[in-house]
């Protein structure tokens, strides 16, 4: 004998502040925030008019060394990218070679791509990676079929894609094991992990690339040292796997230990348990924190110019380091470096995010 | 048990090849070149020091060099970074852009080629140094560098300001982010509580927000600043002599690149260690005050 109650229609929403008189409050709403908004406006329009002042006004687009000259101080001399941009891009890599390099960068990037995008779907594709890599290899090194071309002529974008895929691909089963060994129930197992862990972490960069380069062929016999990228390679996976594993560490202590035991009462092992059960769930929350670690490592490659490989960073200073015609406009080339730094950084933290949807609606 | 020997054994095996090899190759080895001369000379720093001195001395001067320059590096990286890491949250859309950019543009390129820029720019576009610009007595600048209190001062060389700028904005961008998740995570009960009495907004921040933000900040602050620390070998690159770069001297000069790097990791390990130190002691006096 419910009474029925009539049914009452919706209000509308009520009026709220309209988007333009929210945004004037907040601009312009108090004297604070008068203050606030003139010195951005006043700050941002003085370094944008004198940017464009020297970028776009005053500048040079002529590959015209004179004129350039002339204008140095007042205006951008955009003719050096003209000049240069080969150089730049690519490092020393033979001219007749420009195709096999710029192939090879292209699979790369697809094979990379491939496994980000698809690898959720089906971990088959994960495979993409490596495959890019050895093709990339084969075209830029030579080899079967291809005329060889020194791993000390490598150079440019493409030897900074290169030096961040490899040493990812080689660093992540490396960390992995970091992980689980500090992770591990024998004392001495865990000890030796979590030293080696703190040590790569509390020394720089710099060090561990002159080990690559100085203290490395010592250990080996006179003449059997691997070529320099190689160990600049192995030296950079060994420094990031240490931090990568912290990261695989969290993705670890983030499974619940039920789903051990539960992987233990179905009869699995302690090396089944981690394949089948943990590790795929641990890695995947570890994701976003890995992106995270490869845009470092992407920006950490730049160091390699110090032992003297010739990346994006080191192929400006190689570009013009004996050019003193062109030397004054490193500026220019530093602003086109570092524009390709930017985009590269910015889409891998897009495509980051992008990953970590899936998860969340798992 | 057997772990441990197999450790031990593998670290003798390759300890010992590398020393066969060494000997094979006539390099002698040890750490005895520490007290020969160094031969070289050391451009700037606080500690003065002569190519007669020795090697173990060049060393101190680049540890001492490496604090100099660390230490107001960190000091503005802490102000610009709480300036932007603030700001990034104010209710002004035109700050908080600003602030925005400021983060991504900074830290999505390397910090190489950042102090590579500020080099060149403190290089190229200052007045030469027979016309130095300058504010009447206070500082001068020039290519030449920086000199405080007018004529006379100290001179700061465009080597070491390149390092110190570069580092404070680089790492200003990762500390405003540090801020922010820390300004972020105090509840909203702490923000209405402040705004119920009556708290001018500048109160409110300095005396309910940000002690109880600095709390959760504190650790991820502490690698922050250890990465400052590491990330001040760079100077290498842009030659500043700092204790990477006079280690990349002492190598080329003795030939003992394995005993260099030793030392070398070994200092960055101290310093690393003292910085997460000092970090901790901050960190509980900051627990024990906020009760």
């Amino acid at each position: 004998m419910a009474a029925v109650r009539p049914i009452v229609s919706a209000r509308a929403k009520p009026a709220g502040p309209s988007a333009w008189s929210s945004w004037r409050r907040h601009v312009a709403g108090s004297p604070t925030q008068v203050v606030l908004t003139l010195l951005v406006v006043a700050v941002a329009g003085w370094a944008l008019a004198h940017f464009l002042q020297w970028a776009v006004l005053d500048a040079v687009w002529q590959p015209d060394a004179d004129r350039c000259q002339a204008a140095r101080g007042t205006g951008a001399c955009w003719g050096v990218v003209a000049e240069k941009w080969r150089l730049v891009l690519l490092g020393r890599y033979p001219v007749d070679g420009t195709w096999r390099i710029v192939t090879g960068s292209i699979a790369l990037l697809a094979g990379v791509a491939a496994s980000l995008w698809l690898a959720p779907r089906s971990p088959r594709w994960l495979l993409a990676w490596p495959s890019g890599l050895l093709v990339f290899a084969w075209l830029a090194g030579g080899g079967p079929g291809l005329e060889a071309v020194p791993t000390d002529l490598w150079g440019g974008l493409p030897l900074t894609l290169f030096l961040t895929a490899s040493t990812m691909l080689l660093a992540f089963p490396v960390a992995i094991l970091l992980a689980l060994g500090r992770r591990s129930a024998l004392p001495a197992l865990r000890a030796a992990c979590t030293v080696w862990i703190e040590l790569v972490r509390g020394v720089p960069l710099v060090p561990v690339l002159f080990i690559a380069s100085f203290v490395f062929p010592l250990l080996l016999s006179p003449g059997r040292s691997p070529d320099l990228l190689a160990r600049v390679v192995v030296a950079l996976a060994l420094f990031a796997a240490a931090y990568m594993a912290e990261v695989v560490r969290g993705g670890l202590q983030s499974v619940p230990k039920g789903q051990l035991e539960a992987a233990a009462s179905i009869g699995l092992g302690w090396w089944g348990a981690q394949r089948a059960v943990v590790l795929p769930q641990a890695l995947r929350a570890a994701v976003p924190a890995l992106t995270n670690n490869a845009l470092s490592l992407l920006k950490e490659t730049s160091l390699v110019t110090i032992v003297s490989l010739y990346e994006l960073t080191g192929a400006v200073s190689l570009a013009l380091g004996s050019d003193p015609e062109w030397r004054p406009f490193k500026v220019e080339l530093f602003l086109v470096a570092g524009a390709i730094y930017f985009v590269l950084c910015f889409a891998l933290a897009r495509a980051s995010a992008r990953l970590e949807l899936p998860q969340e609606m798992a | 048990m057997v772990l441990v020997l197999a450790l031990v054994a593998a670290l003798w095996l390759l300890a010992s090849v590398t020393a066969d090899h060494m000997r094979a190759r006539g390099i002698r080895s040890g750490f005895d070149f520490l007290l020969d001369p160094a031969g070289f000379d050391i451009g700037e720093g606080w500690l003065a020091f002569e190519p007669s001195q020795p090697y173990w001395r060049a060393f101190l001067a680049g540890l001492v060099n490496t604090i100099r320059a660390a230490v107001p590096a960190l000091v503005g990286c802490s102000l610009l970074g709480l300036l932007v890491g603030v700001g990034r949250l104010s209710s002004n859309p035109l700050v908080r852009g600003a602030c925005r950019a400021w983060i991504e543009v900074v830290r999505n390129v390397p910090l190489l080629l950042q102090l590579l820029a500020w080099y060149l720019v403190l290089t190229e576009f200052l007045p030469g140094a027979d016309e130095p610009g300058g504010w009447a007595g206070i500082a001068q600048w020039s290519k030449a560098g920086l000199a405080l209190g007018g004529e006379g001062g100290p001179l700061l060389s465009p080597e070491y300001l390149a390092l110190v700028i570069g580092l404070a904005v680089y790492t200003s961008a990762y500390v405003a982010e540090v801020v922010r998740a820390g300004v972020q995570a105090v509840p909203a009960g702490q923000w209405e509580a402040a705004a119920a009495l009556g708290l001018p907004a500048r109160v409110e921040w300095r005396e309910v927000v940000l002690p109880q933000a600095m709390r959760l900040a504190i650790p991820p602050l502490a690698n922050q600043y250890i990465n400052l620390v590491k990330n001040s070998s760079l100077a290498v690159a842009i030659g500043y002599p700092d204790l990477v770069s006079i280690a990349n001297t002492a190598i080329n000069q003795s030939g003992r690149a394995v005993e260099c790097i030793a030392v070398l990791a070994a200092v960055y390990l101290l310093l690393s260690l003292s910085t997460a130190f000092g970090m901790d002691r901050f960190n509980r006096r900051a627990l024990r005050h906020g009760g």
